[in-house]
């Protein structure tokens, strides 16, 4: 019987069976950033410990990061968060990508974008949506800051291994269809709980022809769906992407690596726990209504009613939901009015959300009233972004064309949702506060949606927005 | 570092409503502006017991008055669901919660809290139900969860709980923090690493 690689990952880096059962599992790739590690080198302090490799650990801030001037921290917390990574990084000998450095950015864009990212490796990093390194055939733990701690002191962490789910979707998405509801309609299907205890293998030929951004799409969402790790078979258009970035082999050692990179993926006889299969015609346009990344519709229906809901549990997550949301119920979702809408994070903050995103705003106006900021997911991308002139299009267009960073999707810098604003969104949460304001409401989607509410004002099926869509079929 | 081994906690419980409680709610990350975990306690649930728009106090349990020395939380289904933040099982023990009984627990929120040794239980729901229902009669019931046996007792009510066996070991042996573990296995490590291709 042959193996996933999801197995073969975490055979190749079992360090060996610890006495409570869980697995000593060796982490070859640490990434961190300013929220989550200053209180792991706090504690290696106390206990007087090195960071063990301190070449496999790779940092850079992104969440407090302002977007409109980076180097001016919003408030003295935030500038002792950057000053203590900085002298962390320092005094333990870790790479870190500070804003001088022209390679910040969310982590999750970094790791990818400096090829620090490859296949068969495990990468953990104190922050949930790194299942997104995943898109490259590495399995990437979102982990705490004990777990942090962890690394930065053995390379190593305790864990309990998942079983595998191959979620198969096949076919072509149609246009105006992203990679984006494609992950929005698994976790619809499955429910945000419905991957606990799951790594998610993404497969099937609708991934196979999806770019590594598409498949990064998928992936960071996968913690959405419950899953703690999701990830995609390595494949050409994985090493096509990795070849010639910083940290990629080069020469011979480039061919070693995809040899062994090829390895990795799962055996066509592999065993899985569970096979779902989609079909990605039947993938529409979806958008959340609700407050939690489960709740969610195509962009052709109904606001959820809980007068005709007959399971009263349901009934309660519905009533609560749309009491939060303030949002009618039974109603389209399609025409609800907008205050923001914003294109970024780690989900849809890369070079191929602001292209795709750019074609059909051309010549396109914001509508009155209507915040819209666009944030690039790092200072590559920004750069790369400028140089095609999206940067021009974006702000022609009336969006705010802003620096590198997390923004919005979390409140820890200064952009935030004020009051009971309403955000068209393309980031991955729509938890109760989730961007700024304690009463601030999150509609989900992906950045070709949110455009199409920037220029209507409002929630919008962007295949009406923008004439041009039809024509234009991604993946 | 050896740590004493947890194997029952008790004290009285405050019923927590809702489902899915994610952990932004445990501690909204405007309070994640912070370079360590001391002082988290005041911001536990911050926004769910005061109004964001007029900042007084809501009717939220943790508000009540007979609640005020619960050191044990009850809760529904998928509690800690969300971000990997470690902040938010920090911020309950920093509360002073010492134990959760829930209907089940987000994956990341499970696996930090018990390296903190809080540890986290989980019933059916009818149990739950039960057990909310009690404590919200009499705020002076004390709970019991017993790792050794697996069970809540609270008065005359008793049913059997679950915890995974990695995590239950964990505490009952004192290990839940398994760094002196992990350092013991140097020369493993050490192996690991160098079967590696892509480490130098
Ligand atoms: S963009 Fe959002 S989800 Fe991604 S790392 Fe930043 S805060 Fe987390």
């Amino acid at each position: 019987m042959g193996k996933t690689l999801y197995q073969k990952v975490w055979d190749a880096h079992t360090v060996g069976t610890l006495s409570d059962g869980r697995t000593q599992l060796f982490i070859g790739t640490h990434l961190i950033h300013e929220v989550t590690s200053p209180q792991a080198f706090g504690m290696l302090r106390e206990l007087g410990l090195p960071v063990k490799y301190p070449k496999r650990t790779f940092a850079t801030i992104d969440h407090i990061v302002p977007t409109i001037n980076q180097n001016q921290p919003a408030d003295p917390l935030a500038a002792e968060m950057i000053e203590a990574i900085r002298k962390n990084c320092d005094d333990f000998d870790v790479t870190y990508f500070d804003l001088k450095s022209g390679k910040q950015g969310i982590v999750h864009v970094v790791g990818p974008e400096q090829g620090i990212t490859q296949p068969g490796s495990t990468i953990a990093c104190g922050d949930s949506h790194t299942a997104t390194h995943g898109a490259f055939g590495a399995i990437a733990f979102g982990i705490g800051t004990t777990q942090v701690r962890d690394v930065l002191a053995t390379q190593t962490m305790a864990m309990e291994s998942l079983k595998v789910r191959r979620i198969e979707v096949n076919g072509k998405l149609r246009p105006g269809v992203y990679a984006k509801d494609v992950t929005l309609h698994i976790i619809r299907m499955l429910g945000a709980k419905g991957g606990i205890g799951y790594a998610y293998e993404y497969a099937g030929d609708t991934f196979d022809h999806f770019s590594m951004e598409e498949r990064m799409t998928v992936c960071n969402m996968a913690i959405e769906g419950g899953a703690r790790c999701g990830y995609v078979n390595p494949d050409e258009t994985t090493f096509e992407f990795l070849k010639g970035r910083p940290y990629s082999p080069t020469g011979a050692e480039w061919d070693e690596a995809v040899t062994r990179w090829k390895s990795f993926a799962s055996d066509s006889d592999a065993e899985f726990d569970d096979i779902i299969t989609i079909n990605a015609e039947d993938v529409e346009p979806s958008v959340t209504w609700g407050i939690s990344p489960d709740h969610g519709i195509t962009i052709g229906e109904n606001i959820p009613d809980p007068a005709t809901t007959p399971d009263p549990e349901e009934r309660a997550v519905i009533e609560e939901a749309l009491a939060y949301m303030k949002l009618p119920a039974g109603t389209p979702i399609k025409g609800i009015p907008i205050d923001v809408a914003f294109i970024g994070s780690c989900t849809n903050g890369r070079l191929s959300d602001f292209r795709e995103t750019a074609k059909y705003l051309k010549g396109k106006k914001v509508a009155a009233g209507i915040t819209a900021i666009a944030v690039p997911g790092s200072q590559i991308t920004a750069i790369q972004c400028e140089q095609e002139g999206l940067d021009k299009i974006f702000e022609e267009a009336g969006f705010e064309w802003r620096a590198a960073g997390c923004s919005m999707c979390l409140a820890m810098n200064p952009d935030k949702l004020i009051g009971d604003q309403i955000c068209a969104s393309s980031s991955n949460r729509n938890f109760k506060g989730r961007q700024g304001s304690p009463i601030g409401r999150t509609i989900l989607m992906s950045p070709v949606m949110v455009a199409a509410a920037a220029v209507e004002g409002k929630i919008a099926d962007a295949r009406e927005t923008f004439e041009n869509l039809g024509t234009s079929a991604v993946a | 570092m050896a740590i004493a081994p947890i194997t029952q906690i008790s004290g009285t419980a405050v019923p927590i409503p809702g489902a899915d409680i994610d952990t932004d709610r445990i501690i909204p990350a405007r309070f994640m502006k912070c370079v360590t975990f001391d002082g988290l306690g005041e911001f536990a649930f911050y926004d769910v017991r005061f109004d964001p728009v007029t900042g007084e106090k809501t009717d939220h349990p943790l508000n009540d008055e007979r609640f005020k020395d619960a050191s044990i939380l009850v809760a529904g289904i998928n509690f800690g669901c969300g971000s990997s933040r470690e902040h938010a099982p920090q911020s309950l023990t920093k509360y002073g919660f010492t134990g959760i009984v829930a209907e089940s627990f987000a994956e990341i929120f499970y696996g930090n809290s018990t390296t903190l040794g809080l540890p986290c239980v989980s019933a059916p729901k009818a149990d739950i139900d039960a057990l909310k229902a009690a404590t919200a009669a009499d705020a002076t019931l004390e709970v019991k969860i017993d790792i050794e046996a697996l069970t809540v007792t609270a008065g005359d009510l008793s049913f059997a709980v679950e915890m995974p066996a990695p995590a239950r070991h964990a505490l009952l042996s004192g290990k839940y923090d398994p760094i002196a573990e992990l350092i013991g296995n140097k020369d493993k490590i050490e192996a690991t690493a160098a079967g590696l291709a892509y480490i130098e």
